[in-house]
């Protein structure tokens, strides 16, 4: 039996300071999720830039398709009425 | 056929310093010229910490050696934040590691050069990473969006490693008659060396347009080393050492320095394998990678075990 031989890809999110989100932060070789997050404390937080560890191995990532963008997000495109600052009111009217 | 429909897109997407990702459409050629720039640059990082490691063991004090191995750490680092975005690129980490073995793939000549004294330690700092520093803060703004971001994470952690380097060279340079030669004499052995790194001269350099267009080289390789010179001219004299170029003088009419020829001969036989560390170099790579092989099989072996058992850590 021909055994996978190379340790999988496993993207890496970093919570900077309490009260941000996980951030994506770039990715690294682990032979599980544990050597994952270890190795990703010592790759990504040596200057102390986390205190929270997301991994995620790599194939489980599924993305939008960058050709299809424009006609992906297009429906958002032409509701401007989704954003205050489409109403018309008066410069008297205060607290809203 | 879309391309050339694509390909113009591509180029006014770079034209607007918009970010090139990883699934976006990409000639050919961007593609193979990024894979080759970035695994070069990270096979630097990687062999970069031998010269040094070198010395850990003889630092002359426990800050210098904490220091020194916090720098070489870093350097594994930058190693595999730029092997991470090349493998954005389609390349594997494995294909990238035999190339580097096999001779195939090139890195930065400077590291073919030996460490012969503790004031290495400091002219490394100051003019290695100081002249990879140069090179390398431009790329922080490079079209593709995985190498920019990796630059971006490695030029904030090199400043370090210069002043480090730098604050070495000053206390060898205010210590001892002995300490002083040792400091001019580590200067003299890496300064040329270290004006090669930016590469041949601009007219011996044919793809410096087509990177230009690309944006994923900023300046040419003569505008860097020209700034590069220009800084060291000015820093080395906080030494009270010399650069060892008889010709190096200040033009007020250019505003820049002036300086020597290059030894162009020395530089293309170091890149071709004959300087005087490459096989040293290269050995130890091997080595740690086939040393490391029952490690790298067990921890696999290990993590299906535990997925076996039905419990993931
Ligand atoms: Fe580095
Ligand atoms: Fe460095």
């Amino acid at each position: 039996m021909e055994k996978q031989h190379n340790w999988p890809l496993w993207e890496i999110f970093i919570r900077s300071r309490q009260g941000l989100d996980h951030k994506h932060v770039g990715s690294l070789h682990a032979a599980d999720s544990a050597m994952a997050i270890e190795n990703a404390r010592d790759v990504y937080t040596r200057r102390m830039e986390g205190i929270s560890i997301w991994v995620v191995e790599s194939k489980y990532v599924h993305a939008s398709n960058p050709d299809e963008a424009s006609s992906f997000y297009d429906p958002a495109n032409d509701k401007v009425y989704r954003h205050p600052t489409f109403y018309d009111l008066p410069d008297e009217l205060k607290h809203m | 056929m879309m391309t050339d429909a694509s390909s113009t897109i591509f180029q006014d997407k770079i034209d607007q310093d918009i970010r090139i990702e990883p699934k976006d459409w990409m000639p050919d050629a961007y593609r193979k010229t990024l894979i080759r720039q970035i695994s070069q640059h990270a096979h630097s990082e990687i062999v970069g910490m031998l010269p040094e490691a070198n010395w850990i063991t003889r630092a002359p004090s426990l800050r210098r050696k904490a220091t020194l191995i916090a720098k070489v750490q870093d350097e594994a680092g930058h190693g595999l934040y730029l092997y991470s975005a090349a493998e954005t690129l389609g390349i594997s980490r494995e294909e990238m590691i035999d190339q580097l073995h096999s001779g195939k793939a090139k890195y930065s000549s400077i590291f073919n050069y030996p460490t012969l004294t503790w004031a290495d330690m400091g002219a490394i700092g100051w003019l290695v990473d100081g002249a990879a520093i140069m090179n390398q803060v431009p790329l922080c703004r490079a079209s593709y969006g995985p190498y920019a971001r990796a630059m971006v994470r490695i030029c904030k952690e090199e400043s370090f490693h210069q002043r480090q380097g730098f604050e070495i060279l000053l206390t060898l340079s205010r210590g001892s008659e002995a300490q002083r030669r040792m400091c001019q004499d580590a200067i003299d052995r890496w300064w040329w060396p270290s004006v090669m790194m930016f590469g041949p001269n601009d007219d011996a350099s044919p793809h410096t347009a087509q990177s230009m267009q690309w944006k994923i080289k900023r300046f040419t390789n003569d505008e860097l080393r020209q700034r590069f010179v220009d800084i060291c001219a000015e820093q080395v004299k906080l030494l009270g050492m010399t650069i060892p170029d008889d010709q190096l003088r200040w033009n007020e009419e250019r505003q820049h320095y002036d300086f020597g020829p290059i030894d162009w001969e020395e530089f293309r036989n170091v890149i071709n394998g004959n300087g005087p560390c490459n096989k040293e170099r290269l050995a130890a790579r091997v080595q740690a990678h086939e040393d490391g092989a029952w490690v790298r099989e067990a921890a696999l072996a290990h993590a299906e075990k535990k997925i076996q058992y039905g419990k993931t850590a």
